[in-house]
């Protein structure tokens, strides 16, 4: 949800991407809707909630994923080839909602939402059970575009920041909701060995602008990395490497799925301890 | 209306990683865009460089045989690099230089913006690279050289549907990686502001020369000025100065490939949909959930599934027009005006001769129609006795 007020007993609501950052550095996993299938991706998102994944990117694929990189462009591919469509996604996600209410936020590019009607989009989200929104092609600039829509459905828009918008980052974050996602590098989606940004400093400036927790993605893959990275942000978000293993593996990854998801939850849940102690 | 907007067209719709790049580079068109200095460096490129002024030439023969209108074909194909992409690249070359920036990328769809583009980059000491479809490469084989030979790397692009569209993908994706030393040179009235008025500025030069050309000889302005659009460069440098001149018909030719009522086409006007999509608002080829569709043109330089936003605004409020024009009325066109004038346009710019082959005859001998020829034709050759069922050697 957009706004944090208290209800009338005086309760502070708490949605549930609130929930994924509640007492604990979020592990914030992605995968494009429909790789292999529809039915595969209901599976694989509860085999990984199952090894601890806090929070499920959902992406919908698109013909030209400008901000991919290959590997997650080949699983635009690939669903879009297995027939997906917004539509098909939007019942997939009411599927997943009757069994469980991880927090499910789709990534989508601009044109899908625009041509299938923004309202249309935004009210299909608040039925089927998502709770917020990436658009990797909206900046602040044209953010009117879905704005008004967002709000009124109560589907957060996540904000990007990116190592290179400097003096825009206070901007950026004041009105952040949900949560923001800092992207840790240059360039496209796509694991990377090394991550050189100061992402330290970019969270201690968004810090003195918002309470909004902020998610760290682009280039994780390794338990290594996690906890890294882990130490200096709210949550980790891990996408080509987990679409790399359904690359991988089809319709047979659910057991690959887990192992991985459960290495990087334990990574992280290293993080947390070491700063306990 | 807001900067960048063209009616409801247009805007910014690009990752966060790139806006300060494109801030940075609205600024410096901002600050250069009037500035002397930057405009006596640029018209001197153009003349003595890239030849400007480009003809205004009578087609005296193909005037006489199709017995309407008077012909003026614009010759930009006698630009250095054989097509108008050069006006918009010494232009964007020159900026990314007092920017101080120290390598330059483009996108390439038939080649020209892509040798443009590796020319402006030798001339000026800059490192260059260049993306093109798989598709493109091969039947562009000799752009493709070209670019080597003028010191640019070319990367041949294998995602997607390995034509123009893909090639702006990747150049993009290029440009995110790598933002501090690097200028995306984009080859046409596209992509997010401040692309789509500054490549239009660089090309108004066009029918600047028009209008003081006809001017000159004619004594009134042209009836009608005939462009092929695929994003739509061209086009809109040959239109922009008559756009406040409303007895001046704007007509752009878009590929309709094998026909529009066919899939394979690349008719964006006459078939796409309101969209979002390569940093703007404007139509597309695409489907009902907003995929983008595969096109096809035998225009390498056409076989785009989108237009500038400023095309699609004087689409909106009927101020230009726009007719799809088939693969075999364009190759008629082109093997006619080679015949008739002993000028081979590029296939592309045979578009636009193809619609003034049904429109001319229609029209009165006091009439004047201007065909903006975008660029020559020797790229094409080896691909139009390919699609005659001929093979001959590049």
């Amino acid at each position: 949800m957009w706004q944090q007020l208290p209800d009338i007993k005086g309760r502070i609501f708490m949605s549930r991407i609130d929930q994924a950052f509640n007492q604990k550095k979020a592990l914030i996993g992605f995968l494009t809707g429909g790789d292999p299938s529809i039915e595969k991706t209901i599976d694989y998102i509860l085999e990984m909630e199952k090894a601890g994944v806090d929070l499920v990117e959902i992406g919908i694929p698109f013909s030209d994923p400008v901000a991919e990189g290959l590997v997650i462009e080949k699983a635009n591919k690939r669903a879009l080839e297995a027939g997906t469509t917004t539509d098909s996604l939007f019942g997939m996600v009411k599927k997943i909602r009757e069994k469980t209410q991880i927090p499910l936020v789709f990534l989508t590019y601009m044109n899908p939402v625009f041509v299938y009607g923004a309202e249309r989009f935004f009210k299909n989200c608040q039925e089927s059970g998502i709770d917020g929104v990436i658009i990797p092609d909206l900046p602040f600039e044209e953010k009117e575009e879905v704005m008004e829509l967002s709000k009124k459905y109560g589907i957060d828009r996540i904000t990007l920041i990116a190592p290179t918008s400097q003096d825009r980052i206070v901007k950026l974050a004041k009105p952040a909701t949900g949560f923001i996602y800092l992207v840790s590098s240059m360039g496209v989606t796509g694991v990377r060995n090394e991550i050189n940004t100061d992402l330290e400093a970019i969270i201690k400036q968004i810090k003195k602008v918002s309470s909004v927790p902020v998610a760290v993605g682009f280039g994780i893959s390794t338990p290594d990395q996690v906890k890294t990275i882990g130490a200096v942000s709210d949550g980790v978000i891990v996408g080509s490497a987990i679409v790399r293993i359904i690359e991988e593996h089809g319709e047979k990854a659910d057991a690959y799925l887990y192992d991985y998801i459960k290495s990087l939850k334990d990574s992280l849940k290293e993080t947390i301890a070491l700063e306990l102690s | 209306m807001r900067k960048g907007k063209y009616g409801v067209h247009g805007g910014q719709f690009i990752p966060e990683t790139l806006m300060n790049a494109i801030i940075e580079l609205e600024n410096a068109y901002q600050r250069y865009k009037d500035d002397e200095q930057f405009n006596l460096e640029l018209k001197s490129l153009l003349d003595e460089y890239a030849g400007r002024p480009s003809r205004l030439y009578f087609a005296k023969k193909m005037t006489e045989d199709l017995n309407g209108a008077k012909i003026y074909l614009k010759r930009e194909d006698l630009n250095h690099t054989g097509s108008h992409k050069i006006n918009n690249v010494l232009g964007q070359a020159l900026l990314a230089k007092k920017m101080g920036k120290t390598r330059l990328i483009a996108e390439t769809g038939a080649g020209q913006h892509g040798v443009a583009t590796a020319t402006a980059a030798a001339l000026f000491g800059m490192e260059c690279e260049i993306f093109m479809g798989k598709e493109d490469t091969d039947r562009q084989a000799l752009n493709v050289y070209r670019m080597r030979l003028l010191g640019s790397k070319v990367n041949v692009v294998t995602s997607g549907t390995m034509t123009l569209k893909d090639a702006v993908n990747e150049t993009f994706r290029e440009w995110t990686k790598r933002v501090d030393d690097t200028h995306y040179v984009l080859g046409s009235v596209m992509g997010p502001h401040p692309f789509p008025e500054m490549v239009r500025d660089f090309q108004s030069v066009i029918s600047k020369e028009i209008k003081e050309q006809i001017l000159l000889k004619e004594g009134k302005l042209p009836d009608v000025v005939l462009a092929c659009v695929g994003g739509g460069s061209n086009a809109m440098g040959a239109f922009y100065n008559f756009i406040d001149d409303h007895s001046v018909r704007l007509i752009g030719c878009e590929a309709a490939g094998r026909g529009i009522d066919t899939e394979q086409h690349a008719a964006t006007l006459s078939k796409g949909t309101l969209g979002i999509f390569h940093g703007m608002k404007s139509y597309f080829c695409q489907d009902e959930y907003g995929q983008i569709a595969p096109v096809y043109s035998i225009s390498a330089g056409l076989d785009y599934p989108g237009i500038g936003p400023e095309h699609a605004h004087l689409f909106d409020t009927k101020r230009a027009e726009y007719v799809p024009v088939t693969d075999d009325e364009a190759v008629e066109a082109f093997e006619y005006l080679s015949r008739t004038e002993g000028i081979i346009p590029a296939i592309e710019s045979s578009h636009a001769v193809a619609h003034a082959l049904k429109l001319v005859p229609q029209m009165k001998e006091d009439q004047i129609v201007v065909i903006n020829i975008s660029g020559r034709g020797d790229k094409d050759v080896a691909a139009i006795a390919r699609y005659k069922g001929e093979n001959i050697y590049e």
